[in-house]
C-alpha cells in the first residue's frame, strides 16, 4: 500500500501532498519537512530507495523517490509494493502530467493544484494503484474536465453571465475625450 | 460584496510574499474573507473558496472550518462542485471527525448517479477515507458496481472493495460471488485491480486462499498472453507489455503457490519462461525479474529454478544501476536462510558492496555479510567487516559492533583470534559498543584462561593510548585488577612481554579515577581494580591511601566502595586475601541469545541479574549455597554440609558484607567449602591452585555397566561438571536386547546422605527392542566430601504387557568419578 505521495521542490516547498493514512495537520507538515530533509541530502548517483523517516510510522515503510529538474516526487510505501514497480509508476505519473499539461513544469503544478489531484486520483486510489495506462488516464481526465467546463468551471462566475456580457451590444462610446491643452489666460486686470 | 478572488490570483499573491510573516498575513486575510463568504451561504462561489482553502491547507495552515462546506458542495448538483467537494473531503476529513458520517447519504446517492464520473468520485472517496460504518452501509452498492460492465467503474469498485474489506473484514464473503468472472475481463485496468482484490482476500483468509487456488491456471494463461502477445502500443512501457499487471500477477501467484505443491507445479514453466525471456536492459524488465525471483524463492519450486533465481540475483548485484543492486541485496537477505550455499557464491560481490558510497546499499550489505559468516570464511569476512567498522558512519557502528561480537563468539577459530578481534572493535568503535557487551566480554576473557597474560597486556597498552572509550576502559580496568600480577611479572608467551612496574599500573588506574572522561561506572570499576591489586601487588600503602581518599568522594557509589574497602584494610585484613582472590570461571546458562550469566558468589558485573543471587546467599553457614548457583538450578535443595562453625560465621559476616554491595565489583568470598580451614596462601596462589581447569578433564573416566539383567542393560558414562569438580555428571544409557519394547520405562536412583542427586528428564520412556536405540538420562551427583560414590537404582518398565520392577545397587564406580 502506498502510504503517501509528496511532491516538493528543491527548497522543500510542497507542491502536492496526499496522505492515504490519517495524520494530524501539524504531523503532516512535520513529515514533509523530515522527508525533504532526508531526500535532499542524497546525491544524484545513489539509489532511489531510502529507509528512515520514523515519523511516518512503523519500520515497514520505505521512501521511493525520483528527482526531476526542480521537483522531488516521493512515494512512501510499505513492503507490499514492489520497489522497482513504484519507480515505474512515478515515471508513468510524470509522463501523464506531461501529456495533460503540455510540457509540464513546476509552475503548472503550482497553479493547477486541483487538476494535479484529479489526475492523481485516476492513478492511485486509496493507496493502491488504479490505472497505469497513460492514454486511458488522460482520456478520462479530459472528459471530466470537459464536464466541468460546461458548467462554468471552478474559477469562473456562472458562464451564462459572462457570455451575456460579452454579447451585449453597446453603442460605440467615445473612449477618449481629448480635451487638449487648455491654456488659461488670466486676463490682466486693469489696475484701478 | 465583491466576488472572491480566484484561486490563481490567490496563488499569485501568495507567491509574491517575501517572508513567512507576509505570507501568513495574506493568508489570514483571505481566510477571513472566505469565512464571511461561507457565512453568507454563497452557492456560486463556494467551490472557488474551498479550492483556495485546500491550497492553503497544503501550505500548512488550518482549514477545518471548510469541512462542512465540503459537505454542502458534495450535495450540490453540479459536477464541478462535487469534484472539489469530494477532494476537500478526502483531504480535510477523516474518521475522527463526526462530520464525515453526514456524507454517507450523499455518497449513496452518487453511487447510483447516472453519470459515471460522479459514481467514480463517490467510489474514490469511499475507497480513500470510508470509515467502518460507512463501509458497512455502502458495501452493497459497491458490490453491485463490481458486477457492472462499465470498466471504468468496475476497476474503481474493485479497489473500493479492498478498502471495505480492510475496514470490515467480515464483509469479505459478500464480494466472493462478484469475483467469479473478474479475471475474464479484457480491460487491463480492471484486470489489475481485480488481481489486487484477490490478493487482499487471499492474504486475509486462508479459506479464500484455498478457494482461489483453482484460479492458478487462468492466471498463468493471462501471464503467458502478456509475454507472448508481442507489441501492443496501449500497454507498452519501454517495450514490455503491461509490466504492472505482470508484476501483480506474479505476486498473486506467489501467495497462491506458497506451501502448495500442485500450484507450484503449475507455475514452474511460466516462471522459467518469464525469467529467461524478459529483457533486462531497462528498469521495467528488472522489476519483473525481481518479482519473479521472489516468487520462485517463496513457492515450492524445483531446484533448477531456484538456482536460476539466485543467478539472476547475482547478475543484479553486478549491475551498474544502484537501484538494482539494492533490490538484489534485499532479496538475497530474504533467501539467505533457505539457500545459504547458493548465496555464499556471491559473497565477494556482497563484501565489495560494503565499500559503496550509498548508505542504503551499505546497510543492506552489512546485514547480508553478517548472515553469510560461517566457520570457513570467518577470518576473511572479519577482516572486511572490521575494516568496514573503521570507516563507516556512526549510525552503523553500534550494529556492526554487535554483529562482530556475535559472529566472533559463534565462529572464532581460536581464543587468541577472538580476543584480538574484540580488542580491535573496542579500540576502534569502543564508544558505540552496547552496554551489555562489557559483561559478556569479561566473561569471555575469564574463560580463556591461557590468554590472560596476553589479554591484560594488550588491554594495558590500549589503555595507555586512549582512555575515552568507556567500554574499553571498563574491560581493561577489570582485567588489570584481576590479572595485574601477570602484567607486572611479564609472563606473556604470545607476545613480547612489556616491562611494567606496579607503580605504573597504579598510575594508570588512578588516572582513570580522576579523569573527566570516565563515567561513574568506570570509576567504580577502577577503584575495585585498585583494591584487588592490593593482594596481588606488594605496594599496599599506596593503595590504602587511594582508597581512603575516596572515602569522602561526592559520588555516593564511589564513597561506599571506598569506605568498605577501607574497613577491609582495617578490621578485616585477615579476610582480605580470601575476598580478593581470582574470580572463578563463569558459566553461561544458555548458549544462544541473551545469556543470563550464572555468577558464583560475589559479583563483578554491574548487572541487575546478580542482585537476585545475593539474597539466597545471605544465610548463615551457607557458603555452600554458592554451589547451588554452580549447579545451575533453582530447584536444588540446600546442601547440609558439615561445616566447622568458625568459617561459617566468618562466611556469614562476609556475606553480610556482600549483601550491602549490590552493584559493585565486589570481592569474592572463598569458593572452597571443602577445605575451609585451608590457608590464605592456598587461595592466594592464583591460577594454579584454583580448581578451575578441570573443564579439560572430560577424558579419563571410563564408562561402566551398572546393571544388566533380563535384557535391560544400563551403562554409565561420566563427565566432570565444570567448574566444580565435586559434581559428577553421569549419563545413563539404557538399551534393551529383548525382542519387545520396554514401555513406561522409569529410572530412579538414590544416594547416601552425604551426596546430593539431581535427575534430569530422560530422552524418552520407551526402550526399543533388540538394541535398536537407547534411552538416555543425565544424573548430577554432588560429592563434596569426596566419598566413594554408591547408588541404589530402581527400574520400572512394562515388557510384553506385564510390569516389571527391580532394585539394584551400584558399587563399582571407577575411583576417578568421585575423587
Amino acid at each position: 500500500m502506498i502510504k503517501s505521495i509528496l511532491i516538493f521542490n528543491n527548497h522543500g516547498k510542497p507542491r502536492l501532498i496526499r496522505f492515504y493514512q490519517y495524520f494530524a495537520e501539524d504531523m503532516q507538515q512535520q513529515i514533509i519537512r523530515e522527508t525533504f530533509h532526508l531526500v535532499s541530502k542524497r546525491d544524484d548517483n545513489v539509489c532511489n530507495f531510502l529507509e528512515g523517516g520514523s515519523l511516518i510510522g512503523g519500520s515497514d515503510h520505505k521512501l521511493i523517490y525520483r528527482h526531476y529538474a526542480t521537483l522531488y516526487f516521493v512515494f512512501c510505501v510499505d513492503s507490499s509494493e514492489s520497489e522497482l514497480g513504484i519507480l515505474d509508476l512515478i515515471q508513468v505519473f510524470v509522463e501523464t502530467l506531461d501529456k495533460c499539461f503540455e510540457n509540464v513544469c513546476e509552475l503548472d503544478l503550482i497553479f493547477h493544484m486541483d487538476k494535479v489531484h484529479y489526475i492523481l486520483q485516476e492513478v492511485v486510489m486509496g493507496g493502491m494503484v488504479l490505472e497505469t495506462n497513460m492514454n486511458d488516464i488522460v482520456a478520462q481526465v479530459e472528459l471530466q474536465t470537459r464536464m466541468e467546463k460546461s458548467e462554468g468551471g471552478l474559477s469562473a462566475a456562472p458562464a451564462r453571465a459572462v457570455s451575456a456580457v460579452k454579447n451585449m451590444n453597446l453603442p460605440e462610446m467615445p473612449r477618449n475625450i481629448n480635451i487638449g491643452d487648455i491654456n488659461i489666460k488670466v486676463p490682466s486686470l486693469s489696475p484701478f | 460584496m465583491p466576488a472572491p478572488i480566484r484561486l490563481r490570483e490567490l496563488i499569485r499573491t501568495i507567491r509574491t510574499a517575501r517572508t513567512q510573516a507576509e505570507e501568513r498575513e495574506m493568508i489570514q486575510k483571505e481566510c477571513a474573507a472566505i469565512r464571511s463568504s461561507f457565512r453568507e451561504e454563497d452557492n456560486t462561489y463556494r467551490c472557488r473558496n474551498v479550492a483556495k482553502l485546500l491550497y492553503m491547507h497544503m501550505l500548512g495552515y488550518p482549514a477545518h472550518f471548510g469541512q462542512l462546506e465540503c459537505l454542502k458542495l458534495i450535495a450540490s448538483q453540479k459536477f464541478t462542485d462535487k469534484r472539489i467537494g469530494y477532494l476537500g473531503a478526502m483531504l480535510l476529513l477523516d474518521e475522527r471527525q463526526d462530520v464525515h458520517l453526514l456524507m454517507t447519504n450523499c455518497i449513496k446517492n452518487d453511487l447510483n448517479h447516472s453519470t459515471q464520473y460522479v459514481q467514480g468520485l463517490a467510489l474514490c472517496t469511499l475507497g480513500c477515507m470510508g470509515s467502518s460504518e460507512m463501509c458497512r452501509d455502502l458495501a452493497g452498492e459497491v458490490e453491485k458496481l463490481l458486477k457492472t460492465s462499465n470498466s471504468y467503474l468496475r476497476k474503481k469498485a474493485a479497489l473500493c472493495a479492498v478498502h471495505v474489506i480492510r475496514k470490515v473484514p467480515e464483509l469479505m464473503e459478500m464480494f466472493l460471488p462478484a469475483t467469479k468472472n473478474l479475471l475474464s475481463e479484457k480491460n487491463h485496468g480492471v484486470l489489475h485491480t481485480s488481481v489486487v482484490l484477490l490478493t487482499e482476500m487471499c492474504e486475509r483468509s486462508p479459506d479464500m486462499l484455498s478457494h482461489f487456488r483453482k484460479l492458478v491456471p487462468q492466471l498463468v494463461r493471462i501471464l503467458k498472453n502478456l509475454i507472448m502477445s508481442g507489441y501492443s502500443p496501449e500497454h507498452d512501457v519501454s517495450g514490455i507489455s503491461d509490466p504492472f499487471l505482470q508484476v501483480r500477477i506474479l505476486r498473486l501467484l506467489r501467495i497462491l503457490g506458497k506451501g502448495d505443491d500442485d500450484s507450484s507445479e503449475a507455475m514452474n514453466d511460466i516462471l522459467a519462461q518469464v525469467a529467461t525471456n524478459t529483457e533486462t536492459s531497462k528498469n521495467v524488465g528488472n522489476a519483473i525479474l525481481y518479482e519473479t525471483v521472489l516468487t520462485i524463492m517463496d513457492i515450492k519450486s524445483e531446484s533448477g529454478l531456484r538456482v536460476l533465481a539466485i543467478n539472476i540475483l547475482g547478475r543484479f548485484l553486478l549491475n551498474n544501476d544502484k537501484n538494482i543492486r539494492y533490490v538484489a541485496l534485499t532479496s538475497l537477505l530474504k533467501t539467505v536462510q533457505t539457500d545459504h550455499n547458493a548465496v555464499q557464491r556471491h559473497r565477494s560481490t556482497i563484501v565489495d558492496c560494503l565499500k559503496d558510497l550509498d548508505v542504503s546499499i551499505k546497510r543492506r550489505a552489512m546485514e547480508l555479510s553478517f548472515a553469510l559468516v560461517n566457520g570457513n570464511n570467518i577470518r576473511g569476512m572479519m577482516k572486511e567487516l572490521l575494516y568496514f567498522l573503521d570507516s563507516c558512519d556512526p549510525e552503523f557502528k553500534a550494529d556492526c559492533a554487535s554483529g562482530v561480537f556475535l559472529a566472533a563468539e559463534k565462529y572464532a577459530p581460536s581464543k587468541r583470534w577472538h580476543i584480538d578481534t574484540i580488542m580491535r572493535v573496542l579500540t576502534t568503535a569502543g564508544s558505540y559498543v552496547r552496554d551489555d557487551s562489557v559483561p559478556n566480554l569479561i566473561q569471555l576473557i575469564t574463560n580463556s584462561v591461557e590468554m590472560h597474560a596476553y589479554t591484560v597486556q594488550r588491554l594495558y597498552k590500549a589503555l595507555l593510548d586512549d582512555i575515552s572509550q568507556q567500554p574499553l576502559v571498563q574491560v581493561a580496568s577489570w582485567c588489570i585488577g584481576e590479572y595485574g600480577d601477570l602484567l607486572v611479572s611479564g609472563q606473556c608467551e604470545e607476545e613480547e612481554p612489556i616491562q611494567v612496574t606496579e607503580d605504573e599500573v597504579l598510575d594508570v588506574l588512578e588516572g582513570l579515577l580522576v579523569s573527566n572522561l570516565s563515567t561513574p561506572v568506570t570509576r567504580g570499576y577502577s577503584l575495585t581494580a585498585i583494591m584487588k591489586l592490593s593482594t596481588r601487588f606488594s605496594s599496599v600503602n599506596r593503595i590504602k591511601k587511594v582508597v581512603s581518599i575516596y572515602g569522602s568522594s561526592i559520588d555516593v557509589e564511589l564513597q561506599q566502595r571506598a569506605v568498605e574497602y577501607n574497613a577491609l584494610f582495617k578490621k578485616y585484613d585477615h579476610m582480605r586475601p580470601a575476598l580478593l582472590e581470582r574470580m572463578p570461571i563463569m558459566e553461561k546458562t544458555a548458549t544462544n541469545g541473551p545469556t543470563e550469566i550464572v555468577q558464583t558468589n560475589g559479583e563483578t558485573e554491574p548487572s541487575v541479574v546478580e542482585t537476585k543471587h545475593l539474597p539466597p546467599v545471605t544465610q548463615p553457614a551457607n557458603q555452600a549455597n554458592d554451589l547451588l548457583d554452580l549447579l545451575g538450578g533453582n530447584d536444588v535443595p540446600v546442601i547440609q554440609t558439615t561445616m566447622p562453625t568458625k568459617p561459617a560465621s566468618a562466611g556469614g559476616e562476609l556475606l553480610d558484607l556482600l549483601g550491602d554491595l549490590s552493584l559493585s565489583g565486589g570481592p569474592t568470598p572463598a569458593p572452597a567449602p571443602s577445605v575451609p580451614s585451608s590457608q590464605p596462601s592456598f587461595l592466594l596462589d592464583g591460577l594454579s591452585s584454583q580448581p578451575l581447569f578441570n573443564d579439560i578433564a572430560t577424558a579419563a573416566i571410563p564408562p561402566m555397566t551398572a546393571y544388566n539383567k533380563n535384557g535391560l542393560k544400563i551403562d554409565f558414562t561420566f563427565e566432570r561438571a565444570n567448574p566444580n569438580p565435586n559434581v559428577a555428571v553421569i549419563t545413563i544409557h539404557a538399551s534393551n536386547s529383548a525382542d519387545a519394547d520396554m514401555t513406561e520405562f522409569v529410572f530412579q536412583a538414590a544416594v547416601p546422605k552425604t551426596f546430593q542427586l539431581q535427575l534430569l528428564s530422560p530422552s524418552s520412556n520407551v526402550v526399543p527392542a533388540l538394541n535398536q536405540g537407547t534411552v538416555t538420562q543425565v544424573i548430577r551427583v554432588l560429592n563434596p566430601q569426596k566419598q566413594q560414590l554408591r547408588m541404589r537404582i530402581k527400574l520400572t518398565y512394562t515388557l510384553k504387557g506385564s510390569p516389571v520392577q527391580d532394585l539394584a545397587e551400584v558399587n563399582n564406580f571407577p575411583p576417578q568419578s568421585w575423587q
